[in-house]
């Protein structure tokens, strides 16, 4: 379905004046206490951020990716601990049971999804396991009408709100790899789960990722996700479209940094002029424009192409790799232009710059992105589809 | 009961606004528009009279281009109920959009008109008065409380010396202040669902109000730039200094 201009526009228009008004001033105050303060949570539910990407049906927006791309900018424009919040509910931690979900799946989670009243996360990261869903050791093993699953999941966002959890684990331990690896949606209060305390990070103050482990902890088979072994499937079609969605934020950041960029260097004077009319300047503002502009047009070019039924692995893993290291640099030259101002907490550059480290890592590193798309290559050269 | 509520398209008060070369006015070119903040007091206002359970209908009304329905969009995300664009390229007066208010007025025939004190582009701050003139009903202007009691309308006003509580018999004109309350942020599902909330569409002739300007614009300029202060070492050189320049 093409989205109405008008609309995706007003949208737009509604997520950055939120973002503008609402965020930003408290970007500090976030960086300092770690904690996105409950006012704006409730604001962003009112708001419907939690069903951006929730089918109207259940309550949600049903925002095609390509307007879902658009939203996830506007809210990288701000510290990334805000889109946190909801992130998981928007992307990762319910898209499985949107897009492989059965009815009665979909009617017991997806409205409190969408309303922000249940908060999902997505458990795939193991200690000895990520990327690489085919080597993952926790067990999901049929008991009945349950399935008994033991394991250990590690750095899981929102863990320690979430009610819900998407879980990959191991229902046929004999068969190594990616296809003895099932999906379950398990509810945080099932007895045997447990939460571990928030990880001490480098940046995202206000985001929070925890171990979450597993000990007999008994889920209905009605909490399998598609069918047994399909784990993996479900995973990476999960993370195509959060890869997409991550590199949106990423970018979102990326415009975030050079308007401050180019903000401070009209203003600051250097050498009886200001620095914007120094051609050394110049060139770190150039380039940061220039990357920014191309991984917009990625990101864009592959939401749209997912919208019109492609398969985008290797578009969404080359937009997730380009995105995200050119956030890296542009983090960087912000830095760079704003001198000693850069390094200091008060300008807030330093935690942009902290921030934005995150993104190169996870959704996938950007040399797990390198593979996949060196993969999906051969692949696509032996089917003679280059 | 029901309420209409005048939208004005302005220029968004976030835009530094800049003078157009030739001083005609101020350049309106790829400027962001949005509602004017006073408007969206007063369609807030009616939209919580709404969910208290005392009013059954809203109706917002632009006179305006057509982007003008982006504002009435707006309004109807917040809650209004149906929007009337009446389509001008001109740039109509407080008397001419009094007048046509009026006419809307006579075929609407709300109990309450609920319109912002001013909006930002002119700061004409007319409209309100007139139309209160033209339809001979009571006004309470500068609201900072608006509550409904028996068919009567209490309107608490910001005036000069504090506040003034007025008593209006409906149907009555209410014109909004700053702090009558807080606007919500439109939610998302609803701006998508007011795409589907109806918006007829008018012009000033379908009233056989005459739109001409009565007013012409001789110049607008920039206002002028502050210049920097003196310094002065003490209270005897600055009192000196201002006796010097006859301010004292």
């Amino acid at each position: 379905m093409a989205f109405d201009a008008e609309i995706r526009q007003a949208l737009i228009d509604q997520v950055r004046r939120f973002v503008t008004e609402k965020c930003i001033p408290l970007e500090n105050q976030v960086g300092e206490t770690d904690e996105v303060p409950q006012e704006i949570v409730d604001e962003m539910k009112q708001l419907g951020l939690f069903g951006l990407a929730v089918p109207e049906e259940f309550g949600g927006l049903g925002l095609d990716m390509e307007t879902e791309c658009l939203v996830a900018l506007e809210l990288g424009r701000t510290s990334p601990a805000f889109r946190s919040v909801a992130g998981t509910n928007i992307g990762i931690g319910s898209q499985a049971l949107v897009l492989f979900g059965t009815p009665a799946q979909k009617d017991k989670w997806l409205p409190g999804i969408a309303a922000g009243d249940l908060i999902s996360s997505f458990a795939l990261t193991e200690p000895g396991a990520g990327s690489d869903a085919g080597s993952l050791t926790t067990k999901a093993i049929r008991d009945g009408d349950h399935y008994v699953l033991n394991g250990t999941k590690r750095y899981i966002t929102n863990a320690n709100k979430a009610d819900l959890f998407t879980v990959m684990a191991r229902t046929a331990p004999d068969v190594k790899g990616p296809k003895g690896v099932s999906a379950f949606v398990v509810e945080r209060n099932t007895p045997g789960v447990s939460v571990g305390q928030p990880e001490k990070k480098m940046g995202q103050q206000g985001a929070h990722v925890c171990d979450v482990i597993f000990e007999n902890a008994r889920v209905p088979v009605e909490n399998l996700i598609g069918e047994e072994g399909e784990g993996f499937k479900v995973a990476m079609s999960v993370l195509d479209k959060g890869r997409l969605h991550i590199s949106a934020v990423a970018t979102g950041m990326s415009e975030r940094l050079i308007k401050e960029m180019v903000t401070y260097a009209s203003e600051r004077v250097q050498g009886g002029k200001p620095i914007i009319d120094h051609q050394l300047i110049q060139a770190l503002l150039a380039d940061s424009q220039a990357e920014t502009y191309a991984a917009r047009c990625m990101i864009m070019d592959a939401a749209r192409r997912r919208d019109a039924g492609e398969n985008v692995t290797i578009l969404a893993s080359s937009a997730k790799l380009f995105a995200t290291e050119a956030n890296g640099k542009v983090a960087d030259r912000a830095v760079q232009v704003f001198g000693g101002a850069g390094y200091i907490t008060d300008y807030g550059i330093e935690r942009f710059y902290r921030d934005a480290r995150i993104f190169r890592l996870y959704e996938g590193t950007s040399q797990i992105q390198q593979i996949i798309i060196a993969r999906e290559l051969k692949r696509a050269a032996q089917a003679d589809q280059l | 009961m029901k309420v209409l509520v005048p939208v004005k398209r302005v220029i968004d008060y976030n835009v530094k606004v800049r003078v157009k070369s030739d001083q005609s006015g101020v350049d309106l070119a790829n400027v962001k528009m949005s509602m004017n903040p006073f408007d969206e007091i007063s369609v807030e206002e009616a939209v919580r009279l709404k969910e208290k359970g005392a009013v059954e209908e809203i109706v917002v009304v632009s006179i305006g281009p057509q982007q003008a329905q982006e504002t009435l969009r707006t309004a109807l995300a917040m809650g209004a109920d149906r929007g009337i664009l009446i389509k001008t390229d001109d740039n109509v007066e407080p008397l001419a959009v009094a007048k046509i208010l009026e006419k809307v007025i006579g075929e609407e025939s709300p109990e309450l008109v609920i319109l912002g004190k001013q909006a930002i582009d002119d700061d004409s701050n007319q409209t309100g008065q007139m139309l209160a003139a033209l339809l001979d009903w009571p006004q309470g202007t500068f609201a900072s409380e608006v509550i409904l009691e028996d068919g009567k309308i209490n309107v608490t006003r910001e005036i000069d010396g504090g506040l003034q509580t007025l008593s209006l018999q409906t149907p009555a004109i209410v014109t909004t202040d700053l702090r009558l309350n807080e606007p919500r942020y439109a939610s998302l599902p609803n701006i998508m669902k007011a795409k589907k909330k109806p918006i007829d569409e008018k012009s000033p002739g379908d009233y056989g109000v005459d739109t001409a300007a009565r007013l012409s614009v001789v110049k607008v300029t920039e206002p002028p730039v502050r210049e920097a202060g003196e310094k002065v070492e003490d209270v005897s050189e600055l009192v000196t200094k201002l006796k010097a320049k006859g301010a004292i």
